[in-house]
């Protein structure tokens, strides 16, 4: 079974839609016992760090991620899923996770590209190219992309964490990854295809102690 | 860099689509369901639904539209027509819709803009703009006024003004319609969708008059959009998404072309 973390972050059952659609028996909580007993951890989220964080901290939740981080258990983190398990966002001047060390930052106002500005926030498809040979990555085109909306950026501090980068103005780490964390800033579960070919490795992926 | 989006807009009464549209082989479909499902694999980038149902019966049949649509296709969808309040918006977000748009709604009650931006954040709430071309005067200084009530309505309020209001009010996004171009499948209004995109910081839509692919490069290009809405060229199948999209990719207009 595939746990979704329900940490109180926006609307979580496209995620669920989208497990629904490849056969992938899913739960939606916030109760630890029962995400201790899921196979995998889907880590999701829309909104605001801060009220987030907050929320993370007062169920218990965020000690519980890092456990599953740390035990070994594949771990999918989602658009502000994603961010909130760096060290610090600047939405809202948050302390967050700190399970990947980085800061998450807001895109510049003035980014122009071709001398146009640049819209924020990020609202579209956009590419992704991945960097990292990793079973939930594998088998995707070149040319897929990926629908992305958000006003905030992850930048890991070491650039070993980095799977994906995405150009927007500038270039951004749009995947990061290391033993049983996967994290993607775009919405898989809205990316068509090719986004429900990574929410399905990522099922299948049995995390860094199966491979 | 980011995608051009094409968007198809698929208007809704009482569960059903109003105008039919033409499937492989000239089938008529007429559930909003296999529509978007249609489009989906043929690669919108995105879909908008407009209930112009007005009855609370209605409103529940919609919500179960938008539950089965959600099943259905894993890209973004919005939809709009008569959501007057948050808790309206919350019902369509819980069904399984990206995106809620107000159009008369906001303009009679713009507080409803950051009511629905703080309880859902900004990439949810869709500002719909019906705009009437008009005299350059004090009141309308960009020379286009809003219009209400599916353009039945001239409010003399400017529609350039209104925008950037609504984006301070927390507006994610604007789906911008020429009622002067809608329906003419003559091309969109450039000028109005250029002056409006430039002067705002959230991604545009264009809406109203597309008919040929030109047009959709046009209003890409000269006139700044972000994305354009397309109805009967697709819904006749007069025009393929497809076709549209390799039409754009063949004149430098980067857009999806893998799904």
């Amino acid at each position: 079974m595939i746990g979704i973390v329900d940490y109180q972050a926006g609307n979580l059952t496209s995620v669920a839609r989208a497990l629904e659609f490849l056969r992938q028996p899913c739960l939606i909580t916030n109760d630890p016992q029962i995400l201790d007993d899921a196979s995998h951890i889907i880590f999701p989220g829309v909104g605001a760090a801060g009220a987030a964080m907050a929320n993370l901290r007062k169920s218990g939740l965020d000690l519980h991620l890092r456990k599953w981080v740390q035990r070994g258990k594949p771990v999918l983190g989602i658009c502000l899923g994603t961010q909130v398990i760096f060290d610090y966002s600047e939405e809202d001047d948050t302390t967050c996770l700190g399970i990947v060390p980085g800061l998450v930052r807001r895109f510049p106002a003035d980014l122009q590209i071709d001398g146009r500005r640049v819209k924020i926030p990020h609202m579209g498809w956009n590419r992704v190219v991945f960097q990292q040979d990793h079973p939930v990555f594998a088998g995707l085109p070149e040319a897929a992309e990926f629908y992305f909306v958000h006003a905030f950026y992850p930048a890991p501090a070491e650039e070993g964490w980095a799977a994906g980068w995405t150009d927007y103005g500038i270039r951004f780490c749009s995947a990061v990854a290391r033993g049983n964390l996967v994290a993607v800033q775009f919405h898989p579960e809205k990316s068509g295809r090719p986004g429900l070919a990574i929410l399905a490795n990522f099922c299948r992926w049995g995390g860094i102690h199966a491979q | 860099m980011l995608s051009k989006r094409i968007i198809p807009c698929l208007d809704v009464r009482a569960g059903k689509l109003t105008k039919g549209v033409k499937f492989q082989g000239n089938i008529d479909i007429g559930d909003p369901v296999e529509a978007a499902r249609a489009y989906y694999e043929q690669g919108a980038d995105e879909i908008v639904f407009y209930d112009i149902t007005a009855s609370a019966e209605g409103r529940s049949i919609m919500i179960e539209v938008v539950r089965r649509v959600a099943e259905t296709i894993f890209i973004p969808f919005s939809v709009g027509g008569g959501i007057r309040t948050v808790e309206d918006m919350r019902q369509v977000i819980m069904a399984g819709a990206e995106k809620i748009s107000v159009n008369t709604e906001a303009v009679l009650n713009p507080v409803v803009i950051a009511e629905g931006a703080r309880a859902f954040g900004s990439q949810c709430i869709v500002l719909g703009m019906d705009v009437k071309k008009c005299s350059k005067s004090s009141e309308t200084p960009s020379g286009y006024e809003m219009v209400i009530h599916g353009g039945r309505t001239a409010t003399g309020r400017d529609a350039l003004a209104w925008a950037r209001e609504a984006e301070r009010l927390g507006a994610g996004e604007i789906c911008l319609n020429s009622i002067d171009a809608d329906g003419t499948q003559n091309g969109y209004e450039i000028d109005l969708t250029n002056l409006i995109s430039s002067h705002v910081g959230i991604p545009v839509i264009a809406s109203g008059g597309a008919g040929r692919p030109e047009h959709l490069l046009d209003v890409l290009t000269r006139g700044e959009a972000d994305a354009a809405l397309v109805a009967s060229m697709v819904h006749y199948r007069t025009h393929t998404i497809a076709e549209i999209k390799a039409f754009l990719h063949g004149h430098g207009v980067k857009t999806r072309i893998y799904w």
